[in-house]
């Protein structure tokens, strides 16, 4: 089942970036995937069950949590875990894919 | 003995609000009121302690330091200079005119947040006006692909959706606020309206919108996941307010599209001024990133993505932008100014920065400052260093700091550099 990543801000990745960006606190904020609980249950996955999440520049493994997102949906914090799978394609703009990749995901 | 600051601007996000309340005491801040929780930790994380720059990881004396970062980019065919965006206006236009002496290309973290905007700029326009008139005259608000309680969590309080103003005496009942997102958020939740669009389907979104709002027929009952019912509830609104102002972020110029996104939404916003007064404001993240974009806007004709290479200001997003800079491995030295690209590119971009020798100016550690070659851990601009900042609007702000400058300014630091480079 192919999914749509869109990355971006979060009420913790914002306030903990100030802690800096090696502390646990930012880690934990954005080192994790959030999915429609519908597609989990569908994929089998459990509560902060990792998985591996696929796109056509790389692959990470996150901790999925469900969240309140449109089927079909993957939600990743913005920082340095989502940038190991986000491409540098800018469709001569500037700007990266960060959202709207398409993402495969299974458990690990 | 403590000491209270008052009006003092948090320079963090593009909100620049400019209401805080900071006490010091024994040159530390102890307390911050009013900031918001992003906000927050930018006054009380930060540690002024004066620290000695590093060389390959090496402390050295700030002249000694400055000697390498001049050899580095005397030394270099194909410099980058990239940033800008968490500093002073005075430091941006120190770095525009290093950029220029050293023929380097220059970018900010525009090009990674609204990049895409500045081309939509320069394709149909900005139909604009200041936070003070959405504050004072708005009947309808639009948030289009952001979600300001998470990213600029007091926008909604002070200056759109609840303020009382002249002409909004009742604050948030004078208003209607419409939330467009792909997802429920937490801004959703205070909207009157709110429409989930299908990821990648704004533009269509748009296109009907300006048709229903012209007063055309279409032959589909939804268009990228909204009804058309929705639609024309939304263009009937549009044509009956007295003053709407439309607020865009990272959901439109993040999203295949990205600059076309932007467009048709500038367009709509500019053809409903046939109705009544309508604007448009980018949701600008970082404390002075606007003012990246009026800097070498001034200085050389473009926003971002710009080279100095041939002794003339060239512009080019995609060839001068900085992520393609770095993953295309063109760059053979970079000077990073107040940002974290490591943590925030792409990670094939990220990379390059670890093959060259990397200058960082920075008040604080971040993810950048470790593959640094030098690193230069300056003041931070509104806590120690004065300065001046643009808010999301385009007013440009006094920047008054809390504690005593005993760090060197990026600005000092910047000057020194373009000295010493040839």
């Amino acid at each position: 089942m192919s999914f749509t990543l869109i990355t971006g801000r979060t009420a913790a990745q914002g306030q903990s970036l100030h802690k800096g960006k090696e502390s646990e606190a930012y880690h934990r904020a954005t080192a994790l995937v959030e999915m429609n609980a519908d597609d989990m249950a569908r994929l089998g996955i459990e509560e902060e069950q990792t998985v591996r999440v696929h796109t056509v520049s790389g692959q990470v493994e996150l901790p999925a949590y469900s969240a309140d997102l449109p089927a079909g949906m993957l939600f990743i914090p913005m920082g340095p875990t989502a940038n190991l799978i986000i491409g540098t394609d800018t469709e001569s703009t500037g700007m990266p894919p960060y959202k709207g990749l398409t993402a495969e995901v299974e458990p690990v | 003995m403590s000491t209270v600051f008052e009006h003092i601007v948090c320079s963090f996000c593009g909100c620049l609000c400019d209401d805080l309340s900071v006490e010091v005491e024994n040159e530390q801040i102890v307390k911050v009121r009013r900031a918001c929780g992003n906000g927050r930790g930018f006054f009380t994380d930060y540690d002024p302690t004066p620290r000695p720059p590093l060389v390959d990881g090496q402390a050295v004396s700030w002249e000694e330091a400055i000697e390498e970062a001049a050899r580095i980019l005397n030394a270099s065919d194909s410099p980058l200079i990239y940033g800008l965006s968490s500093t002073s206006t005075e430091a941006q236009r120190k770095s525009v005119a290093l950029a220029d002496r050293i023929g380097a290309i220059i970018d900010s973290t525009s090009s990674v947040c609204h990049g895409p905007t500045g081309l939509a700029m320069q394709t149909v326009g900005e139909p604009t006006c200041t936070l003070g008139e959405v504050r004072n005259r708005s009947d309808l608000l639009v948030f289009w692909g952001c979600n300001p309680l998470v990213s600029h969590t007091r926008h909604f309080a002070r200056y759109s959706a609840m303020p009382k103003g002249t002409f909004t005496p009742e604050g948030r009942k004078s208003r209607t606020i419409v939330v467009v997102d792909v997802r429920p958020t937490q801004s959703t939740k205070m909207a009157d309206i709110f429409l989930q669009v299908k990821p990648g389907e704004d533009f269509a979104v748009l296109t009907a919108l300006r048709a229903l709002v012209k007063g055309k027929t279409l032959d589909v009952d939804t268009v990228g996941g909204v009804s058309i019912a929705q639609l024309e509830q939304l263009a009937e609104k549009a044509r009956d307010a007295r003053f709407g102002v439309f607020f865009m972020g990272m959901g439109l110029t993040q999203t295949p599209g990205r600059d076309m996104n932007v467009s048709e939404l500038f367009t709509l916003v500019a053809e409903l001024n046939r109705y009544a007064r309508f604007s448009v404001i980018p949701m600008r993240g970082h404390g002075n990133v606007a003012g990246a974009d009026q800097v070498l806007t001034w200085q050389s004709g473009f926003p971002f993505a710009v080279s100095y290479a041939r002794g003339y200001p060239q512009y080019g997003p995609g060839e001068f932008s900085a992520v393609d800079v770095l993953a295309r491995g063109e760059a053979d030295a970079a000077l990073i100014l107040s940002s974290d690209p490591v943590a925030h590119f792409p990670v094939a971009a990220a990379r390059h920065l670890e093959r060259i020798p990397t200058i960082v100016l920075d008040p604080v550690p971040t993810l950048t400052t470790k593959v640094a070659r030098v690193f230069l851990p300056t003041a931070c601009y509104g806590v120690d260093a004065a300065g001046t900042a643009y808010r999301m609007d385009g007013v440009p702000i006094r920047l008054r700091p809390v504690l005593p400058l005993s760090r060197p300014t990026d600005e000092q630091v910047l000057d020194q550099m373009i000295e010493k480079v040839m």
